[in-house]
């Protein structure tokens, strides 16, 4: 579920992320109820937190370095289950940073470098409408190889498959954000003379941060919902299972053992729901103050877990005595790297074409033949693996491309008919929105795939019963997506223009028409945008399942795929490639010619300025 | 600093220190390299010469789209010209000078950072310890009247407050120049007033170290009670009109005949030809001196000034009530519009030979005096006559339109050749407005979603 569209408007953000907070006048406002810093309660508890975090990583250290074990097998007693969810978050903590890393630095040289931009956006369009299966030989064979003798390379192999279903969204928010820096804010910084990096942590990285933190928590949402295909996962006839909540659902529902599979599903609520108490609200409520509006009031998004860290002496001390003198003394480092230039000195690249050979434009050609000719070599290869495949295939791909985008299709209309009604009923309602839009935004986040096994239970030995599993499964993972945005568009809708209809006796469908349904479009596209993508990048999960002990499949892309990549004793690499292809293919010129364009006449047409 | 502040510049051959000089400047926004052969690129700014001494306070005076938000950051370095130099104490320029601090109208602050922290920003760049630096940003903010207020948030603070903030953010680097970009003009009357009277007294009795300040305005009453010098901008392509001196501290109050009457003669100033202006000066402003006497090169198109025809309508008609014939100044005063909204609706008028402008006086001409007694129907027709005849653009699309099959264009059709003589952003306003005065005319119907022209059939357009 790589795929999910950044809200422009401010107002589906906040009302999106500011969820729990209700509107409460005798507040006191942030930072003047601090009372004075004295060591207590608060103390001890970050204290303790921070040592068993740090035994915590040793421990996963010590099996990350211990010898190969390809497939573990995975205890399905009660007790391993809070160890199992230590693994796999360290896990999703380790795809986060390194998705948070690439974002950074990708989002940053595609915003600064035309050149660069022009070749590097395409490449993230596509690059998020590859699912995660297609990724997973290249990178297993690649890390297993490097890291012939120990476990890390299975571990990494993880880190990245988690990453990949991470980390794109972030990147392209980040990417957004830069290009739309305030203009008077840009000249400030420029008339300030800061350093580049002054400017990155001044600037541009604070008015990006609402947008990130949103997109961070929509890839955690993601990155859960493919835990079970990053843990445990088969490369013809070589199977992988690492200790983890994903594969311990996994092994519970192979061998059909309802209870645990109930109980690792609690366990996984759980872990999600205090993530969020934890860590997203702190970080929400702390980020209130990069939003780029300058008018205060609204509602202020809140945390206790982040008002209780203010006012601890511990933080407070470490920040003091630790996080500052170690800035400092990069800062000093960062000055050094990046001296000002002197303004009365002409720069080199004004005024007439530089002919002069110097390090920088060396470099910059060098970099340029480098991609070139790995992008040559990678064409090559791809060439040579395409090839292989027979028209037939290409036909049977095509085909099961169509079986999968009507399924697609399927899942999106069912969402539809029923989203649309109650998020509007929602949304209309101040009382009701209040009370459900942090509910929503939990049961959002649980992974659908978790609870599938459940469903399967039910609907296997109907006839056609995984083809409507798989449509189901696409639905649970991407309604939400249309019933945040129904729910914030709803609430967008202006007072006025409500009352107008009531007073001039417009009810009913009329209503409907002339009111809601334009009120609510450009979030309801941006809601189906975002939940085709990801009912694409759900079909690999959904057509192709292992279930007690045998393997069910019913015809689709997302099927296709899984099984290329299943084939004893190798892998079927030609059909893997040819059916990743064709489905960035479908997902993209889908994305161009029906979503963007509905996108755009949503801004033009029915914007409530 | 510890030369002499001369602040009143009677005389200005006065040997003070020049500080900035611009040597014809000019710049042009190209699109991109991509215009056909023979059309030279739209000119937001045509050689420019002027240069800022210590001591002075100089005001930068003009209506919008005179580009003199464009100056002002060319001076201070932070774009470069397309011909010419910005000189600082006689070496070129490039890049943000770091001897020049700006004051922007939207108080450019960062919202995630506190008062003391915004304050700091214009130093982070310096080499100082982090003690040096809070002390000389504390030094600022208790200089601006802002003390208490340093851990507050941006938003936290009124608009007169945020402003001090930007105050207090440019001061604190003791910049040699300030720059001033409509600093005021976001702020309510009664607090601009307030920060203005700060202001001057900081610099008088120069507690601030800077030497020279240059103030961006569209208001004219704000430079005349401000300024040692005033430049007065014109439009399409922006230059330098005229240079006139300013009063005598003394003089500058409110209230003052002087104030009134160069306030007067500036707005007859902005609102005349060229022509006119030099008449205007030789009797009522000796010492002043035009702006290099160059005249602009003659625009290839008429820019139709973006004014709404209910506008139009109103002052033609107001015009007429007071006998047809008014002081501008007066019409300012009494609609309570600044220059800014009044001069695109007296060239609109103009354009559309409606009035004349004789002398800083509006007149109706006849066709004026007959659109003002007309009815709604007789005032779209008499407006669609002269809409057709006087205004270019307008009169393509009609024609461009009936010689189309079916009379249906698409708005690109017009937008490709406006951008080969406006900017693409302007180009856009230009086809904009002439789709406003089209449709009330009711030549022609634009279909915004579909971005198609089409000609009305009814109501034949009245021959010409």
């Amino acid at each position: 579920m790589a795929q999910v569209f950044v809200p422009d408007d401010p107002r589906v953000r906040d009302q999106i992320q500011g969820g729990t907070t209700d509107v409460d006048l005798k507040r006191v406002p942030p930072g003047r109820s601090r009372r004075p810093r004295r060591f207590g309660f608060i103390d001890l508890l970050v204290f303790l937190v921070v040592i068993a975090a740090i035994s915590f990583i040793v421990a996963a250290a010590t099996r990350w370095a211990a010898p190969l074990t390809p497939a573990v097998k995975i205890d399905l007693s009660p007790g391993v289950l809070p160890l199992y969810a230590g693994y796999s978050l360290l896990r999703m903590l380790l795809g986060y940073l390194l998705s948070l890393i690439f974002t950074l630095v990708y989002g940053q040289i595609a915003a600064t470098h035309r050149r660069a931009e022009a070749v590097m956006i395409p490449i993230l369009d596509i690059l998020q409408s590859i699912p995660i299966l297609s990724f997973l030989p290249a990178v297993i064979l690649a890390l297993v190889a490097a890291f012939p003798h120990s476990n890390i390379g299975l571990e990494l192999s993880s880190v990245i498959l988690i990453f990949t279903s991470q980390a794109w969204n972030m990147t392209f928010s980040f990417y957004h954000s830069e290009r739309t820096l305030p203009k008077d804010l840009q000249e400030v910084a420029a008339i300030s003379r800061l350093r580049p990096w002054q400017r990155f942590i001044r600037l541009e990285l604070p008015s990006s941060m609402i947008g990130l933190i949103w997109n961070s928590m929509m890839s955690w949402a993601g990155g859960w919902f493919f835990l079970i295909a990053s843990e445990q996962f088969t490369l013809g006839s070589r199977s992988f299972q690492l200790p983890g909540l994903g594969s311990y659902l996994f092994a519970a529902a192979n061998t059909g053992n309802t209870g645990a599979i109930l109980l690792g599903l609690t366990t996984l609520i759980l872990l999600i729901v205090l993530l969020d108490f934890f860590f997203w609200r702190p970080l929400v409520a702390w980020a209130d103050k990069f939003k780029i509006e300058m008018s205060s009031g609204g509602d202020e998004p809140r945390s206790p877990v982040l008002d209780a860290l203010r006012r601890s002496a511990l933080v407070a001390l470490v920040n003091r005595k630790v996080f500052r003198p170690i800035g400092a003394f990069l800062a000093a480092i960062l000055d050094r790297l990046q001296p000002l230039p002197d303004y009365n000195v002409a720069p080199p690249d004004m005024g007439q074409p530089d002919r002069t050979i110097s390090p920088r434009r060396v470099a910059g050609w060098v970099v340029a033949i480098v991609c070139a000719a790995l992008a040559l070599i990678g064409l090559w290869f791809m060439v040579r693996l395409l090839i292989q495949v027979s028209l037939k295939t290409w036909g049977s791909l095509f085909l099961a491309a169509i079986f999968t985008w009507l399924r697609t299709l399927a899942a999106i209309i069912i969402g539809v008919a029923w989203t649309v009604p109650a998020g509007v009923a929602i949304g209309l309602s101040p009382k009701w929105s209040r009370r459900l839009q942090p509910v929503v935004q939990v049961v959002a986040s649980i992974p659908a795939t978790a609870v599938f096994p459940i469903f399967l239970v039910a609907l296997v030995n109907l006839p056609g019963g995984l083809s409507w599993a798989s449509i189901l499964l696409m639905l649970l993972g991407t309604q939400w997506y249309i019933l945040f945005n129904v729910i914030a568009g709803a609430m967008a809708i202006p007072g006025d223009l409500r009352e107008a209809t009531t007073i001039y006796h417009i009810s009913g469908w009329r209503k409907w028409r002339t009111l809601i349904l334009p009120g609510i479009f450009p979030y309801l596209v941006t809601g189906l945008l975002t939940a085709s993508g990801g009912a694409w990048n759900a079909s690999i999960v959904s057509e192709y399942v292992q279930f007690n002990n045998h393997t069910l499949s019913t015809p689709g892309l997302g099927a296709s795929i899984a099984a290329a990549a299943a084939t004893t004793p190798n892998p079927n690499y030609p059909t893997l490639l040819a059916g990743t292809l064709l489905m960035a293919v479908f997902v993209v010129v889908l994305n161009r010619l029906l979503w963007k364009r509905l996108y755009r006449l949503a801004e033009r047409r029915y914007t409530l300025a | 600093m510890t030369q002499s502040n001369q602040h009143i510049v009677s005389d200005s051959d006065v040997a003070a220190e020049v500080l900035l000089e611009a040597r014809v400047c000019s710049k042009s926004y190209d699109v991109e390299g991509k215009l056909p052969k023979g059309v030279s690129p739209h000119l937001v700014l045509d050689s420019i010469h002027l240069s800022i001494r210590s001591g002075e306070f100089v005001a930068l005076l003009g209506p919008s789209g005179s580009g003199k938000s464009t100056l002002l950051r060319m001076l201070a370095g932070l774009i470069q010209p397309t011909t010419g130099q910005v000189y600082f104490k006689d070496q070129p320029q490039y890049g943000p000078n770091p001897h020049v601090a700006i004051v922007f109208q939207s108080f450019a602050l960062f919202p995630w950072l506190t008062v003391l922290q915004n304050v700091e920003i214009g130093l982070e760049s310096r080499p100082l310890t982090p003690t040096q630096r809070l002390k000389r940003a504390l030094a600022a903010i208790d200089l601006i009247g802002l003390d208490g207020f340093e851990d507050a948030y941006p938003k936290e603070l009124s608009g007169g407050m945020r402003q001090r903030v930007g105050f207090a953010r440019a001061l604190v680097v003791e910049p040699e120049l300030l720059f001033m970009d409509e600093p005021f003009s976001a702020l309510d009357v009664l607090t601009a007033a307030n920060l203005r009277k700060e202001l001057l007294a900081l610099w008088r009795e120069q507690t601030m170290p800077t030497r020279a300040i240059l103030l961006v305005t569209h208001n004219i009453d704000e430079a005349v009670s401000m300024a040692d010098r005033i430049l007065v901008l014109g439009a399409n392509p922006g230059r330098i009109r005229v240079e006139l001196p300013g009063l005598p501290v003394a003089q500058r109050s409110f209230q003052g005949e002087a104030h009134t009457n160069l306030v007067d003669l500036i707005y007859r100033i902005m609102t005349s030809p060229q022509d006119d202006v030099e008449k205007l000066l030789t009797t009522q402003s000796p010492q002043a001196k035009t702006g290099q006497l160059v005249q602009p090169a003659q625009h290839p198109f008429q820019v139709l000034p973006h004014v709404a025809i209910g506008d139009v309508t109103g002052l033609i008609e107001l015009v007429h009530a007071r006998g047809g014939r008014e002081d501008l100044y007066q019409i300012g005063r009494h609609l309570q519009l600044e220059i800014d909204d009044l001069l695109p609706l007296v060239e609109a008028t103009d354009l559309l030979s409606l009035a004349d402008v004789e002398e800083g006086d509006f007149v109706l001409t006849e066709e004026g005096k007959r659109f003002a007694e007309a009815g709604v129907l007789e005032e779209k027709q008499l407006f669609r006559a002269q809409v057709l005849e006087h205004v270019s653009l307008v009169r393509k699309i009609v024609q461009a339109l009936q010689a189309a099959p079916r009379h249906v264009l698409p708005e690109e059709h017009f937008l490709q050749f406006l951008e080969a003589h406006f900017g693409k952003e302007e180009a856009q306003a230009q086809l904009d407005t002439a789709i406003n005065w089209g449709r009330y005319a009711e030549l022609y119907a634009f279909q915004e979603d579909r971005g198609m022209f089409r000609l009305e059939e009814e109501g034949e357009p009245a021959p010409t």
